[in-house]
């Protein structure tokens, strides 16, 4: 039986590595290098980045009490709740950007709310930034809550019986030994955002950002593929590649620093 | 010192109710029960860490049950400790001092103490993963105590603890208790940690407190079937304990008679003695077994297969006969018999 698992197992990741390695390593540093410095694809890999980081930070600072409550309370719709928060993982992303576009388009609700303080959605970074989050925040919020609930309810008990504050508790306590779980969230919703397509496109195509217009790095290669061919695509595709995996590799490094301590 | 009144707590399958306790300054106070009894809620709802349904306490005539866990003043250690595996273990008993804004200078100081009461200054830099059961269990105990609480409630403490170790930290939180002289509740399901450590039993069963007594008190007349198969499941007697002739015996004088043990404990002990460790004869037997005395049987309970015997020496021996032996030697209330066991056979506590 080990041996049909393990040729089964091979087969599995030769599908997933071939096409990353073969891609990464197409293209010659200087034909890399070269893309880079294009203002089309620098500026759109530093907007895909940014717009990302920050809606990671705002799913952090939203995402984090909520998966606490998900994993220390009780109460009536919790496995309902749950499973709506995991809808964005499966529904097709560009459902998804128009679901958005119904709430924050100008003249929708949410999009008139954020008009009155000068936040507009559609071709905007702002746009961007919540197309990536819609569809990548599940990932963190399922970690961050998983994580909470790895930590023993009794050291909550024991903190607050020594005179901790509920806050205190939290924050020296509860967020600290879930922390690693809520980085490796991160990390994912990270990722995940980076690699955003459909519900981008749909709600912010080309954007304002740094003096430029630029499209975020998963469309900017879709676009060249359709407009100019395989040749002219597959640099920014090996880019795209590289950069995720940098990041990928040494967050997850990080947040995984001393496991065995 | 410590009152409850009334209490009522729901635990979902059943409820904990009439909950009526007093506790003095200073006393070592156990709550007995078996598994499932509510023990460690009622722990819980004392520290403010569990909801109740009714009922007051106080402290020091101060009601506290409005208070939220961290004004209590009311330290807990749970059967597993649970200390924070994210801190150092000075970082751990340091925790409380630093969450009541205990000024700086005054915690090193305070942590210095209580680690010198319980003989753990050595473990300061730790980590709380490499330390043994009793390391951990006193590390939890110097956490709760530095921050000086009114009451000390303990979690079965001794329970996921081998042998050897649960007699150490029995004698440990004896010791600790008369150096410190502060007050304890202590819940367990073990009827001999409430023999060696308690001033005062509280019986829980049903949810319900049951009795309320000195554990000899408690195991002479038990109302509660808990206690009563515990009563005829050991014999335990108060006794005191002298050098025997011989290294690693002693002579444990109770009820005026002397029993000899294999021990190194000196002065009041407890013994425990099995009932199906005995042997009863009608006739005086010669045998390795060191200890053999005359008394009277003056109860018999029928167990189908088995029969509890009463031999009153005294003091009472219970002993567990088959009941072909029994009708074998023609046992009866009231005839004489032989009880004989080995030295050995006597656990000191």
């Amino acid at each position: 039986m080990s041996i049909v698992f393990i040729v089964l197992s091979f087969l599995l990741l030769f599908f997933i590595f071939a096409p990353i390695i073969k891609t990464s390593v197409s293209s010659s540093p200087s034909t890399l290098w070269n893309t880079l410095l294009e203002q089309d694809v620098y500026s759109s890999i530093l907007l895909t980045i940014w717009a990302a980081l920050i809606a990671t930070a705002i799913g952090l600072v939203l995402g984090v009490p909520l998966a606490y409550l998900l994993a220390r309370r009780q109460f009536w719709g919790k496995r309902f709740l749950e499973g709506l928060i995991d809808v964005p993982i499966v529904i097709p992303h560009s459902a998804a950007g128009i679901a958005l576009l119904f709430v924050f388009g100008k003249q929708f609700f949410l999009g008139k709310l954020f008009g009155h303080v000068g936040i507009t959605f559609v071709d905007a970074v702002a746009g961007v930034v919540i197309a990536m989050m819609f569809v990548s925040v599940p990932f963190l919020i399922d970690s961050a809550r998983d994580g909470f609930k790895a930590v023993d309810v009794r050291l909550e008990k024991v903190a607050r019986s020594l005179g901790a504050s509920p806050w205190r508790t939290f924050f020296r306590v509860s967020l600290p030994l879930a922390w690693r779980s809520i980085f490796s969230g991160a990390v994912m919703m990270w990722a995940r955002g980076l690699s955003e397509f459909g519900a981008v496109l749909i709600l912010a195509y080309y954007v304002p950002f740094l003096n430029s217009h630029p499209v975020v790095a998963p469309i900017l290669v879709a676009d060249r593929f359709a407009s100019f061919g395989l040749d002219y695509a597959r640099p920014v595709a090996v880019l795209v590649i590289l950069i995720s995996l940098i990041a990928f590799i040494t967050l997850r490094t990080i947040a995984f620093r001393g496991e065995q301590a | 010192m410590i009152a409850i009144k009334d209490l009522k707590v729901d635990l979902g399958s059943f409820m904990l109710q009439n909950i009526n306790l007093d506790i003095r300054p200073g006393e070592y106070f156990i709550t007995l029960g078996p598994t499932g009894a509510g023990k460690t809620v009622l722990l819980e709802a004392i520290a403010g860490l569990y909801p109740i349904l009714e009922g007051t306490i106080s402290v020091n005539g101060k009601d506290i049950s409005r208070l939220s866990p961290e004004k209590r003043g009311i330290g807990i250690v749970y059967q597993d400790q649970v200390l924070f595996p994210h801190l150092s273990v000075k970082e751990n008993i340091a925790f409380g001092l630093k969450s009541m804004k205990c000024p700086k200078r005054e915690i090193k100081p305070k942590v210095d103490t209580m680690v010198e009461v319980l003989g753990i200054a050595h473990l300061l830099q730790r980590n709380t993963t490499t330390l043994s059961g009793g390391e951990k269990q006193k590390v939890a105990l110097a956490r709760a105590l530095v921050t000086e609480p009114a009451v000390l409630l303990l979690d079965e403490p001794l329970s996921a603890m081998d042998p050897e170790t649960r007699e150490e930290m029995q004698r440990e939180l004896a010791e600790m208790h008369r150096h410190l002289n502060v007050t304890i509740i202590h819940v367990t399901h073990d009827f001999e940690e409430a023999v060696a450590l308690g001033h005062r039993v509280a019986v829980l069963n049903d949810g319900q407190i049951v009795q309320v007594g000195t554990p000899e008190d408690v195991l002479r007349q038990p109302n509660s079937e808990f206690v009563a198969h515990f009563a005829l499941s050991r014999n335990i007697f108060p006794g005191e304990a002298s050098n025997a002739n011989n290294n690693g015996y002693a002579l444990v004088d109770t009820d005026g008679i002397k029993l000899m043990t294999v021990t190194d404990l000196r002065g009041k002990v407890h013994l425990s003695l099995r009932p199906e460790d005995i042997l009863i004869s009608r006739e005086p037997l010669r045998s390795t077994a060191r200890n053999s005395f005359e008394g009277t049987i003056t109860d018999i309970v029928d167990r189908g297969a088995v029969m509890f015997v009463t031999v009153n020496v005294p003091p009472d021996f219970v002993c567990l006969v088959t009941r072909q032996a029994f009708e074998e030697l023609d046992l009866r209330k009231g005839v004489k018999a032989w009880v004989t066991f080995k030295a050995s056979a006597i656990h000191v506590f």
